[in-house]
């Protein structure tokens, strides 16, 4: 049953808002929703309006594990079920609501937190965030980023949650099985879900998935999943398509170089490496404590 | 619970000003309880702890990472219908600023002990009202208490008060002079606090089996309604403080006022004063009308909503007014004496004189004496300051 319904005021061609719509369709009943300022909240409406059936909470940027945490252990006071789920960007995430995040993880918070990582701060116009790779443009990188993407699912994983995953809408059966495996945890559960941005990676406006799907069989945007921090698990198997067919379409990577085009080649090539061995270890990963924390 | 029953189920105990703030949190039976350690307020959260690892108190604790979050964590649990607690201090409500904003925006009840203590730099751990006062435009009610026992009150009727306007609360006591000293509490019984306060029901709540959203955007004019609404009810707080005091006076013998008048008739100096200072500025009223002096005294225990209509009154015959500051708003002065000077001149009594005295900044101890020679200073002088007098300097 769809949650997020028609009418919203997403751009036309956006990955999030079907990301959005994916992800609460497969959540439980009883969710409440936490929305980060972010192109999601605009999704959710204007006042007094609601594109969604679920009950929202806009909190403060900075706020909003902090907030699913407060929500989450009132309706455990008050002896009600919820599922509490967070919609967030990657600024939200990654930048200003990380000591929140690390908090509440840390604290294993009863809830789902969803990140929709657009690779900058898109709402207020496309600025970078620690979520944009390396060499993209964008109008706080002009010259292209000189810094790279922060490895946000490892920082995530150190705090050894029973769930994180990461997804993409333009593979929705791995993504809503994602959702619903975290549906069926308890505790902290996190989903990286990678959406392209049309006006912020310039691209066409029916282009966002098949730019995803590149992405994701060029290893560049890998599908894999981890239990308890330690128990890595590649959910589908890319192809190994040469970086530069994801990196061709986008605007905000126009002005690379041959060779820094073979330098983030190189990078992902290292980064994959190293997924594939988390992944391999799975096999001889000892069940970590907190394994009770799963229903 | 040890201590001695003197009324019905209440408890005379020796208590620190932080402890019996505890004690008011417990009766309150809050059900989420978000806090982050800071010294002086510390003993409030390690007390709520003990309480909650004996079973005593059933709610749940959250140790945040911050006071920001602990701010947040609130006003969600609050929007889920959790009645919630906090306490904090300097630092700590300095970071919760946007926070404070958005629990009053999003009209949540919030009741919050702040310990006044001063903001670094330089670092200080001493008693200074400049932490909170700075709050004062964030749409919450502020209460500055004179005991370890008025706090534990005020908490009280903070809860009845807020939850029937829907607007946040702030109980306020001085670092040490009241959060570390001992004094005897009254601790009043479960069931006469269940008469004082109902269970929080709010009509509307974030109820996952009906779905409302809170915090969209909006139209300027909607974000003009939500404020203007944030505006009316705290005016409905100042009818609100002074019933919720009169209430909970029937019922523990205790009441209170949004102001006390002490010995304020035929006085010819009047000392205006809010929080521990209040009860040193009582002592000093005493001594000088011992000596000839008439002197009063007019404690400001309300300070959000303003009482400006019952300070006017209180001050209508006063000869001279003294307002003490254990603050200064930089680059103007006394921030007390600022809104008392504003509410007499909007009341028609501007004629009043008015002057500012600045004592015990950072915790530099305020006595008696000290008191007293302030309201000789206002009795002596002709006209007003327009720049604040340093009480030390005097």
């Amino acid at each position: 049953m769809d949650r997020f319904v028609s009418g919203h005021a997403s751009c036309p061609g956006c990955a999030v808002a079907l990301a959005v719509r994916f992800v609460l369709r497969s959540v439980p009943p009883d969710a409440v929703v936490v929305v980060a300022p972010s192109c999601v909240a605009i999704m959710m409406g204007p006042m007094p309006l609601s594109s969604v059936t679920v009950p929202v909470f806009h909190t403060a940027f900075e706020t909003t594990a902090a907030a699913a945490s407060g929500l989450a252990r009132a309706y455990r006071a008050r002896g009600e079920r919820a599922t509490v789920v967070c919609l967030a960007g990657d600024g939200g995430t990654y930048d200003i609501g990380l000591q929140a995040l690390s908090g509440a993880a840390e604290r294993n918070e009863d809830f789902i937190y969803v990140c929709f990582d657009n690779e900058a701060y898109q709402n207020t116009g496309n600025q970078k965030s620690s979520a944009t790779p390396w060499g993209a443009r964008t109008a706080s990188t002009p010259g292209g980023k000189r810094t790279r993407k922060k490895e946000i699912m490892e920082i995530i994983a150190a705090h050894r949650i029973p769930y994180a995953a990461t997804a993409s809408p333009a593979h929705p059966d791995d993504l809503v099985a994602k959702v619903q495996r975290a549906s069926e945890m308890r505790g902290t559960r996190f989903l990286l879900i990678t959406c392209p941005c049309v006006p912020g990676w310039g691209i066409g406006d029916d282009a966002s998935l098949r730019v995803l799907r590149l992405g994701v069989e060029s290893r560049a945007v890998p599908l894999y999943e981890i239990e308890d921090g330690t128990r890595y698990r590649i959910t589908h198997q890319p192809a190994g398509i040469p970086v530069a067919e994801y990196l061709g379409p986008q605007a905000r990577f126009a002005h690379l170089s041959d060779a820094d085009v073979a330098a983030i080649q190189a990078d992902v090539d290292l980064r994959w490496e190293a997924l594939q061995e988390r992944a391999g270890r799975r096999a001889h990963g000892r069940e970590p404590v907190g394994g009770e924390s799963r229903v | 619970m040890t201590g001695v029953e003197t009324v019905a189920g209440q408890r005379r105990m020796l208590l620190t000003g932080n402890h019996a703030v505890a004690y008011g949190a417990l009766r309150a039976k809050p059900q989420v309880i978000p806090v982050y350690p800071i010294t002086p307020q510390t003993p409030v959260l390690e007390k709520l702890l003990e309480f909650a690892q004996t079973g005593e108190l059933t709610g749940e604790m959250i140790t945040v990472e911050s006071e920001h979050s602990a701010m947040a964590a609130c006003i969600a649990a609050s929007l889920a219908g959790a009645r919630v607690f906090t306490a904090t201090s300097s630092q700590g409500i300095a970071l919760m600023h946007e926070m404070l904003h958005f629990a009053a925006g999003a009209r949540t009840p919030v009741v919050m002990v702040n310990v006044n203590r001063t903001l670094a730099p330089p670092w200080g751990f001493w008693a200074d009202q400049t932490d909170s006062l700075s709050q004062r435009d964030t749409g919450w009610m502020q209460f500055y208490c004179e005991s370890g026992q008025e706090a534990l009150d005020t908490v009280l009727q903070a809860y009845r008060v807020g939850e029937s306007v829907l607007l946040p609360a702030m109980v306020v006591i001085e670092a040490m002079y009241i959060s570390h000293t001992l004094e005897p509490v009254e601790v009043p019984g479960e069931e006469v606090v269940a008469r004082f306060l109902p269970p929080f029901e709010p009509e509307r709540r974030l109820d996952p089996a009906r779905p409302l959203s809170v915090g969209n955007t909006t139209t300027p004019a909607q974000w003009r309604a939500n404020r203007l609404a944030m505006h009316e009810a705290m005016g409905q707080a100042l009818g609100a403080v002074a019933a919720a005091g009169r209430l909970y006076g029937e019922l523990t013998g205790r009441g209170y006022g949004a102001t006390e008048s002490y010995r304020t008739e035929d006085a010819r100096v009047v000392l205006v004063a809010a929080g521990g200072m209040a009860g040193t500025a009582r002592e000093a009223v005493d001594r000088l009308r011992e000596a000839g002096v008439p002197a009063g005294l007019l404690r400001l225990r309300l300070f959000r909503p303003f009482p400006a209509a019952e300070i006017a009154t209180a001050l209508a015959g006063a000869g001279r007014v003294a307002v003490v500051d254990r603050n200064c708003s930089i680059g103007s002065g006394g921030i007390f004496c600022q809104e008392v000077r504003a509410a007499l001149s909007a009341l028609g009594q501007g004629g009043n004189p008015v002057l500012s005295y600045i004592a015990g900044l950072g915790g530099v101890n305020v006595s008696p004496e000290r008191m007293m020679q302030i309201a000789r200073d206002a009795l002596g002088r002709e006209g007003t300051n327009p720049e604040p007098i340093q009480a030390e300097g005097l």
